[in-house]
């Protein structure tokens, strides 16, 4: 934790990590969130391939709310998801894509992308972009 | 044995006819400053002469769950009984020093953002507990917030109805369509809950989907 919190008073760089879903597929919801938010910690950018779950979601948002003010400069996190758009696409896309997620256990159309609000200073979203104003 | 099950069958459905017939819970979600506490406020005063909370420009004015039982909402004739339950607003990210800017001291500002994370995570756990949930949203601000969509998506999963409300409709930066576009699957209903506008429609919104409970 110690080390965590040197990380974070001395922010001076940021690295963009991609995380593949296969990395995450077999992980229960805990270990899911535990993961992202070391990463996260870590000063890293976090580009995952897929979406959580909404109730991961909420308790990334929870267990996050948990650690500020625990751990020292952390102030929360910039999070942001992107889904692609298949509504115009045919039956045979529609089934592929969802013939992929059904077997990969996750939406791996979309992409996440969560960062550390110290460095993130926000993420403006709309359904075809995002973009990340840094600070 | 046999009466057993039946004393719990008949147990199981005239709870069910009571929990659709009176205190249905009725939820205020969404980010801070969107003025969930400004329509509660509105409607309890509306109906019960008092207010549920207070407000403020400086966000995370509610960091606690703050509730309001049995409010009687009359509508065209009809009344129903509702349980008001004002959320504190969900953030990804609190920092003290956004509140300093409000010209708090640098003890009050770290008191509100502890309070404020507390409050998050309440609000979170309170979803389970809801009927109906009314996502109030600033209609001055871009919707596709991430926990916009993260609060609904929670409501969703659960098979709790939504009602969508683009609130500060009086502003000139107001844009209900941008809303509507964000959330083309929920009824949208754009009000002023400072100003009383377009509370009618609002009012019908509920009871509709309040039946759907």
């Amino acid at each position: 934790m110690k080390k965590i919190e040197k990380r974070l008073g001395k922010i001076k760089g940021f690295s963009i990590q991609f995380l593949p879903f296969s990395e995450i597929r077999d992980l229960d919801s805990t270990q899911r969130i535990r993961k992202i938010l070391s990463i996260v910690l870590g000063n890293n950018i976090l580009i995952l391939q897929g979406k959580l779950q909404p109730d991961e979601e909420t308790r990334l948002i929870g267990d996050t709310m948990a650690m500020i003010g625990h751990i020292k400069s952390f102030k929360g996190i910039e999070l942001a998801v992107i889904s692609g758009n298949n509504e115009n696409e045919g039956f045979y896309s529609k089934f592929k894509s969802g013939l992929a997620s059904a077997l990969t256990g996750g939406n791996i159309n979309a992409v996440t992308i969560i960062g550390p609000a110290t460095i993130v200073k926000e993420m403006k979203r709309n359904p075809k972009k995002i973009e990340l104003l840094l600070k | 044995m046999v009466i057993k099950i039946f004393k719990n069958f008949f147990k199981r459905i005239f709870s069910n006819i009571f929990k659709s017939k009176s205190h249905i819970k009725l939820g205020f979600y969404g980010p801070p400053n969107a003025g969930k506490t400004s329509l509660a406020n509105r409607i309890c005063k509306d109906f019960t002469g008092e207010e549920i909370g207070k407000i403020s420009k400086i966000p995370h004015e509610t960091r606690s769950v703050q509730f309001k039982e049995k409010v009687d909402i009359e509508y065209k004739g009809r009344v129903m009984t509702f349980k008001l339950i004002d959320t504190p607003g969900i953030a990804t990210k609190i920092d003290y020093e956004d509140f300093m800017k409000f010209k708090l001291k640098k003890n009050e500002a770290k008191k509100r953002a502890k309070e404020a994370t507390q409050g998050v995570v309440d609000a979170i756990k309170w979803l389970d507990d809801m009927d109906v949930v009314v996502v109030v949203l600033d209609a001055t601000e871009n919707p596709y917030n991430q926990v916009n969509i993260t609060i609904i998506g929670n409501l969703v999963a659960r098979n709790i109805p939504v009602l969508v409300v683009a609130n500060k409709i009086d502003l000139k930066k107001a844009d209900i369509k941008k809303i509507e576009a964000a959330f083309p699957e929920y009824d949208v209903v754009g009000i002023s809950a400072k100003y009383g506008a377009n509370l009618e429609e609002f009012y019908e919104s509920v009871f509709e989907l309040s039946k759907k409970i």
